[in-house]
């Protein structure tokens, strides 16, 4: 972080130019960062007309927040994003099942041919499942499991990056507390359960919000797998709905669409921000 | 007792990951429609593949979108991290200001960004007309379409990147800005000769990132274009999800989706060997 030294900072050419630099790149992000969600909030509340006349006001002269109920009761807003949470919600929990376990399994119980195994899950990171989508499909269809929501679950615990955050996680615990609680009497459940998860819970968390904001993001698979549009999640039902809906309304829709993951973002950001920074590159 | 825990992990990778690539390679090599039995048909679909004219375009339009991905986000991440660096007091705001487009779902993101690129009354031809400028076609022309998917997926995307690399410029050693300053280089020298290099590996990495995932641009074309107008915004994935679910031809789709595979294992391999060449350096 010392690219420019304190030194340096206190001659006033040097600082004039660093803090100039400093304070157009911050003008700069709050406009690409605040900027379009201002004007979704403000397109939400504004007369179509008024979207048509009037598109750079700051604000509509009369303010329609009843746009909100529309969407949500004639556009099915509220059913939509209760279809997301439930996809959201267990893509979550086999994610976290699965890095649990096999992380453990890998990291304290060391079975044989474990390397080898770890190196085949590590191996599919090379291979994104865009690539295979065609085929996955086609495996959906053999288990029966087109339209069910087991069809985004279930292959969302095939990630690799998870079982690699939590077997690193797993491998920097202090041995000694696996070994007495194994003279103690503790099987392999017992130690995972009352040992392991409870000194885990930071990389729980970080696999979490990885978890829920990458399957709350993901668009092209549920586009495929759920065929049902009254048990589409959010993301696909709003590129249909794009089409058909009137745009004042379309665009209230997008507003709470994206204010669960904003407001989210907005509790949990040292988190986030902390997580996704250091531990890589899924977003 | 161990492969009791692993169970969970066999099920998602095998059936999920495994089996789907190995029975991708499978059906690049057969007639599948779902109804009839499947039947081999050695290289058909990939003749008929071949025979496509749409092939072509898809693929140029692709690297036109990864082209124009590394022209335009690759440097802005870096510049703004390498900003962000240097700021002592709030550096907390502009993380969040960077990261917030991150976390807007792509396809509310997209719907926007078609509204404010609407050439009648859109934001960006309101605005630019204030400085006289305009009014341009946006997403309408087969010029400028690509150059505005690209544009917004940026926008979209820049945040997560600028995170990396500002974990990454944290980690370089204070000393060696000391030293060189001790030695009365200047703060573009120092840009150059520490922070440059030492993001190397950062970088390497980044760029690989980008190759793959942009190679693999559907969401976009999908929202902004569906392909239009004139195939000019089709894309290699979005021509694999043409094949498979509006033709029905999951052969096809899967020889396409073979051969893109292909392509993303060469990427990778490459860089491997340039970052094992740069090591040994």
């Amino acid at each position: 972080m010392s690219l420019i030294s304190h030194v340096e900072e206190r001659r006033p050419a040097v600082r004039a130019a660093v803090r100039t630099v400093q304070w157009l790149t911050l003008a700069v992000l709050a406009v690409i960062g605040i900027g379009p969600l201002y004007m979704t909030v403000k397109g939400a509340v504004s007369p179509a007309t008024d979207l048509i006349a009037e598109p750079l006001q700051l604000w509509p002269g009369d303010p329609r927040p009843e746009n909100f109920g529309t969407a949500w009761n004639d556009l099915g807003i509220g059913h939509y994003l209760l279809n997301t949470l439930q996809v959201v919600g267990g893509s979550w929990a086999v994610q976290l099942v699965v890095a649990v376990t096999a992380g453990y399994a890998l990291s304290v119980l060391r079975p044989r041919l474990g390397t080898v195994i770890y190196g085949a899950i590590l191996a599919t990171m090379f291979v994104p499942y865009t690539v295979s989508m065609t085929s996955l499909f086609l495996t959906i269809i053999d288990l029966g499991l087109v339209d069910s929501y087991w069809a985004i679950w279930l292959p969302a615990g095939a990630s690799a990056f998870n079982v690699l955050l939590a077997k690193r996680f797993f491998d920097a615990l202090p041995p000694e507390l696996f070994a007495a609680a194994r003279v103690d009497g503790a099987n392999s459940w017992q130690l995972l359960t009352r040992i392991v998860l409870p000194m885990s819970r930071p990389i729980l968390a970080v696999i979490s919000l990885i978890a829920i904001m990458h399957s709350w993001k993901d668009f092209i698979w549920p586009l495929v797998a759920i065929t049902d549009p009254a048990k589409q999640p959010i993301s696909v039902a709003l590129a249909t709905l794009a089409d058909q809906a009137p745009q004042d309304i379309l665009i209230a829709s997008m507003a709470m669409a994206l204010a669960p993951p904003v407001l989210l973002f907005l509790v949990f950001q040292k988190y986030v921000v902390a997580g996704l920074g250091f531990t890589g590159v899924k977003g | 007792m161990a492969f009791l825990f692993l169970i969970p992990a066999f099920v998602a990778f095998g059936a999920f990951s495994y089996w789907p690539m190995i029975r991708g390679l499978l059906i690049s090599f057969q007639e599948t429609n779902l109804v009839d039995p499947a039947t081999w048909v050695g290289l058909d679909n990939f003749t008929a593949l071949l025979r496509d004219p749409l092939l072509s375009t898809a693929i140029a339009n692709t690297l036109l979108f990864v082209g124009l991905g590394l022209l335009i986000g690759f440097p802005a991440p870096l510049i703004l991290a390498t900003v962000m660096s240097t700021v002592r007091k709030g550096a907390g705001i502009y993380r969040f200001l960077v990261y917030l487009p991150v976390v807007i779902p792509p396809v509310v993101a997209i719907l926007l960004w078609k509204w404010f690129y609407d050439p009648g009354h859109g934001l960006f031809n309101e605005l630019l007309g204030l400085a006289g400028l305009g009014p341009f076609p946006w997403l309408e022309s087969p010029r400028t379409a690509m150059l505005s998917l690209v544009i917004q997926s940026t926008w979209a995307w820049m945040g997560s990147t600028v995170l990396i690399y500002l974990a990454a410029l944290v980690t370089i050693p204070a000393e060696l800005y000391e030293a060189a300053q001790m030695d009365g280089a200047s703060i573009a020298r120092r840009l150059w000769h520490i922070t440059l290099p030492q993001l190397r590996p950062t970088i390497g990495l980044l760029l690989l990132l980008q190759l793959v995932s942009t190679t693999q641009v559907f969401t976009e074309p999908y929202v902004f274009t569906d392909g239009g107008p004139e195939n000019s915004t089709l894309t290699v994935l979005l021509l694999i999800f043409r094949y498979a679910f509006r033709d029905g031809d999951y052969g096809q789709a899967a020889a396409l989706a073979f051969l893109l595979a292909i392509f993303l294992g060469l990427l990778s391999t490459i860089y491997l060997r340039a970052t094992r060449s740069w090591s040994s350096a």
